[in-house]
C-alpha cells in the first residue's frame, strides 16, 4: 500500500478461505500492515484483493460492521479488522 | 408414511421383547424423534424419578425423515430423564445408526427396567434379540463395535454402544454410534449403563416409504440445491467445519478461558480450523485429513484427524495412532480455551479418548476446568488429584485426567460426577459453570446476551442446541442483531427454541437450518408424511413440545429458580474485547421471555397456554 502520506499500523486478519489474500509475511492468519491516515475497512480490503461478495463477517476490533458502513469507517492505529466469509458453526 | 408406525418395547429386566403400533394421533402432534418420544416418555415415566433406577425409561427414536433421500436425513435421538441433569434430556445423533433403524421398520426403541447382567441388542430387520455381553462390558466403544461386528459376520452393522464411562455412570457419559458420533449431552450413556445394556446392533434390509414419491424427490431435490448454494452449508462448512467459529467467537470476545474467568483465549488460532489444516512442524503433515458426511447430508462438517504419531500422548499407545473422529468447535473449546491448553495434538488425543470411552468433551472438558480453578485456589491439592499438576494450561493434566476419568479411576472418579457436584464437595458450586447441572458450551453470555437466556431457560440444561441465537447474534444468519444487547433477545430465543424443536423432530440435522428455514423443511415433510405440514403448524408444534418439556421438568422439581447462571456471568464483567465491562442481563429478558411464553410470573405454563397448545 501506499506510504507517501502519513500511515497508521493496523492488523489485518482473514480467515477460513480468505487466508489466501494476506499479505507476506503474515503469521497466524494476521498480518501488521501500514496503511495511509484516512484509510477506510474497504478501501484496506480492496487493496489486498478481498472479494467485496465475500466479505461477510467483517469485525473491526471485535465488533460487527454493516455492510454500509465499511467504506466510511476510518481506521486508527492499533486497529484490528477481521474478515470471514460466510460462516457457521455450532 | 416416513413413519413405519411400528416401536420395539424391550423390557430389559425380564427379557421380553414386545411390537407395538405407533401412536398416530400423538405422531401428527409431535411428529417423531426429540417431540413423539418425549411425549411416550412424559406419559410413562414419573418425572421425579430416579434417572439411574430401572424406572427411568430411555428411547432411541428416529424421525419420519430418518433414512429418506432429504439430505441429513440420519438422524435419530435418545430421549430419557438425563443422570446429569435430573431433566428431560434429548441428545441427538447423526452417523448412519438412525437410518439403520429405519431400514430396520421401526420408528424408535423403548428400553424398561434394567438387565440383570450385561447384555446387548440386535435387530436384524424383525429379528430382536438380547445377547450376552459378557465379554465386552468392561471393553471401549470401539472394542465392543468391533466384537459384535465379528460375532454376528456382519460389518454392515450400524451399532450405538457405551463405553467404560457409561458402564461406570460417569454422569456426563455418552452413546456413541458408528465409532465417533454421539448422543453426547445429559448423561444419556449413564442411563444406559445403569440398565445394563452396552450396545444397540441394526441391520436393516427395508426402505422408508413416503406419501408422495414424486412431490417429496422434488422437495429433497430443491433442499440440496439451497444447501448446495448456500455459501455456509455448500463451502464453509464442509471445508472447515464448525472449527472455524474458533477465531471469530474469540476475536468478537465470546470464548470462554480458562472456566469463564475471560472471555479471549490467546492460543485460539493454534487449535482452530485454519490450524488444523496447516502442515505440522513436527512432521509435515496437517491434523486434518478429510471431511465426512453423516447418512444422506450434502453438508459434510464431520472432521477426520489424524495425530501426530510423535506426540507424547499417544506415545505406545496405538490405538489413537490412526484416523478417527477429529475436533468440533465445542470439544475444541471446551478441552482447549476452556482448560487453557493450545496444544491440537493434546486437544485430538483426548476428544479420541472421549469418542472410545463414551465422554461428553464438553462437560468432561468444563468439568476439568472447574477442577483447574478449584486447583489454582487450594481447594484441591497434589494429594486429591494423585500426584496431578491440575494447572490451567498443562495439556499433560488433561490427558491424564482423561485416561482415568471413563474408567473412574483415581480422581477420575471426582472428574465423573460432573462441574457441579465437584465444585459442590469442595464448598464452591457457584464455580460450576453450568444451568441445571449441565455444563455450558462454547459461547460466554456476557459477549452475546442472548445465549445467557438461551441457556437459561434450556430444558435439557445449558445448552448451545436449543435456540442457536449465535447465528443470529454474531454471523448474521437469517439476520444480524447485536449480541451486546438484551433488546429483543427473549423473542429471538423463543423463536430458535420453537423451530429447533420441530427440526429436532423430523430426522434433519439442525446444521440444514443455516441455509433453511421451516419454508424450506415443510414440504419435505409434507410430501412426506399424512396431513398437511405447514411452516405454521411446525412451528406451533415445536412450541407444543417446548411447553411439554417443560411440565415435566416442572413436575420433576424445576423451578424459576433454576432458570439462572452462575453469578460469574451475572457479577464479574468481561475484562476485555467488545464486551468489556459487561455481565448477562439475564433479569432483564427473563420476565419478557415468561410473558412471551404465555407462563406465569414463576415460569409455570398457563392453562390457557397449555389448553392453546393441546397439551393434555
Amino acid at each position: 500500500m501506499t506510504t507517501t502520506a502519513a500511515t497508521v499500523s493496523v492488523t489485518l486478519k482473514l480467515y477460513a478461505s480468505l487466508g489466501v489474500h494476506l499479505p507476506d509475511g503474515h503469521a497466524r492468519n494476521a498480518a501488521e500492515v501500514a496503511v495511509a491516515e484516512g484509510t477506510t475497512i474497504d478501501s484496506l480490503l480492496d487493496y489486498h484483493g478481498v472479494p467485496r461478495e465475500a466479505r461477510h463477517l467483517v469485525l473491526l476490533n471485535g465488533v460487527f460492521q454493516p455492510p454500509g458502513t465499511r467504506g466510511n469507517v476510518i481506521l486508527k492505529g492499533g486497529d484490528a479488522v477481521a474478515v470471514w466469509p460466510p460462516v457457521a458453526g455450532g | 408414511m416416513g413413519w413405519h408406525g411400528k416401536i420395539l418395547r424391550i423390557n430389559l429386566t425380564d427379557g421380553t421383547i414386545k411390537t407395538e403400533p405407533l401412536n398416530m394421533d400423538w405422531a401428527q402432534k409431535y411428529l417423531g424423534q426429540r417431540g413423539l418420544a418425549t411425549k411416550y416418555l412424559v406419559e410413562e415415566i414419573n418425572p421425579k424419578v430416579d434417572p439411574l433406577s430401572p424406572e427411568n425409561k430411555m428411547i432411541m427414536a428416529t424421525g419420519p425423515l430418518t433414512g429418506t433421500a432429504a439430505s441429513t436425513g440420519g438422524r435419530y435421538s435418545v430421549i430419557t430423564k438425563g443422570a446429569l441433569t435430573n431433566a428431560i434430556a434429548c441428545s441427538n445423533s447423526g452417523g448412519y445408526f438412525g437410518a439403520e433403524l429405519k431400514f430396520a421398520g421401526w420408528d424408535m426403541i423403548i428400553f424398561e427396567g434394567k438387565s440383570p447382567k450385561p447384555v446387548y441388542l440386535t435387530v436384524f430387520d424383525d429379528k430382536v434379540e438380547l445377547h450376552d455381553a459378557a465379554d465386552i462390558w468392561g471393553k471401549s466403544v470401539w472394542d465392543a463395535d468391533e466384537y459384535i461386528k465379528k460375532r454376528h459376520q456382519d460389518p454392515m452393522m450400524h451399532i450405538s454402544a457405551i463405553g467404560v464411562a457409561g458402564e461406570n455412570q460417569v454422569l456426563y457419559s455418552c452413546i456413541v454410534n458408528d465409532l465417533h458420533r454421539a448422543a453426547g449431552r445429559s448423561g444419556v450413556g449413564a442411563v444406559m449403563g445403569s440398565k445394563n445394556l452396552k450396545a444397540v446392533a441394526l441391520r436393516g434390509t427395508k426402505g422408508v416409504k413416503v406419501k408422495d414419491g414424486m412431490r417429496f424427490l422434488k422437495a429433497t431435490a430443491a433442499g440440496k440445491k439451497v444447501l448446495q448454494e448456500n455459501a455456509v452449508t455448500g463451502q464453509g462448512l464442509p471445508s472447515f467445519g464448525t472449527q472455524v467459529l474458533m477465531n471469530v467467537i474469540n476475536e468478537a470476545g465470546a470464548m470462554p478461558t480458562r472456566n469463564h474467568r475471560q472471555v479471549q483465549f490467546e492460543g485460539a488460532h493454534d487449535i482452530s480450523a485454519e490450524a488444523m489444516v496447516e502442515p505440522r512442524k513436527t512432521d509435515g503433515h496437517p491434523n486434518l485429513l478429510t471431511n465426512q458426511a453423516c447418512f444422506g447430508c450434502t453438508i459434510a462438517c464431520g472432521r477426520i484427524s489424524k495425530i501426530d504419531e510423535n506426540h507424547f500422548s499417544i506415545q505406545n499407545k496405538p490405538q489413537y495412532m490412526h484416523a478417527s473422529g477429529g475436533l468440533e468447535y465445542e470439544a475444541a473449546w471446551a478441552l482447549g480455551c476452556n482448560t487453557g491448553v493450545d496444544d491440537l495434538e493434546a486437544l485430538t488425543m483426548v476428544n479420541f479418548v472421549c469418542n472410545e470411552q463414551g465422554l461428553d468433551p464438553i462437560s468432561f472438558g468444563a468439568t476439568v476446568s472447574a477442577a483447574m480453578e478449584l486447583y489454582d485456589l487450594g481447594l484441591i491439592t497434589k494429594e486429591t488429584t494423585g500426584g496431578i499438576d491440575l494447572k490451567f494450561g498443562s495439556a499433560e493434566a488433561l490427558v491424564k485426567c482423561v485416561e482415568l476419568t471413563g474408567k473412574a479411576e483415581g480422581f477420575g472418579k471426582e472428574l465423573g460426577l460432573g462441574s457441579l457436584r465437584l465444585c459442590q464437595k469442595y464448598g464452591r458450586p457457584e464455580l460450576s459453570m453450568s444451568v441445571k447441572g449441565q455444563e455450558f458450551p462454547a459461547y460466554d453470555s456476557r459477549g452475546i446476551q442472548g445465549m445467557g437466556l438461551t441457556y437459561a431457560t434450556s430444558n435439557r440444561g445449558a445448552c448451545h442446541l436449543r435456540s442457536y441465537t449465535v447465528s443470529s447474534e454474531i454471523l448474521g444468519i437469517p439476520e444480524k442483531t447485536d449480541p451486546l444487547v438484551t433488546d429483543g433477545k427473549p423473542a429471538l430465543v423463543k423463536a430458535f427454541q420453537d423451530a429447533t424443536a420441530a427440526v429436532d423432530s423430523s430426522g434433519l440435522c439442525v446444521f440444514t437450518t443455516f441455509a433453511w428455514t421451516l419454508n424450506d423443511i415443510a414440504p419435505q415433510i409434507d410430501a412426506a408424511c399424512e396431513g398437511e405440514w405447514t411452516p405454521e403448524r411446525l412451528l406451533e408444534m415445536g412450541e407444543r413440545i417446548w411447553n411439554m418439556e417443560r411440565v415435566f421438568n416442572n413436575k420433576a422439581g424445576f423451578t424459576a429458580k433454576d432458570d439462572n447462571l452462575p453469578p460469574r456471568l451475572t457479577s464479574e464483567p468481561a475484562e476485555s474485547g467488545p464486551a468489556k465491562g459487561l455481565v448477562n442481563g439475564l433479569e432483564k429478558m427473563l420476565p419478557e421471555y415468561y410473558e412471551l411464553r404465555g407462563w406465569t410470573a414463576e415460569g409455570v405454563p398457563t392453562n390457557e397456554t397449555l389448553s392453546r397448545l393441546d397439551i393434555a
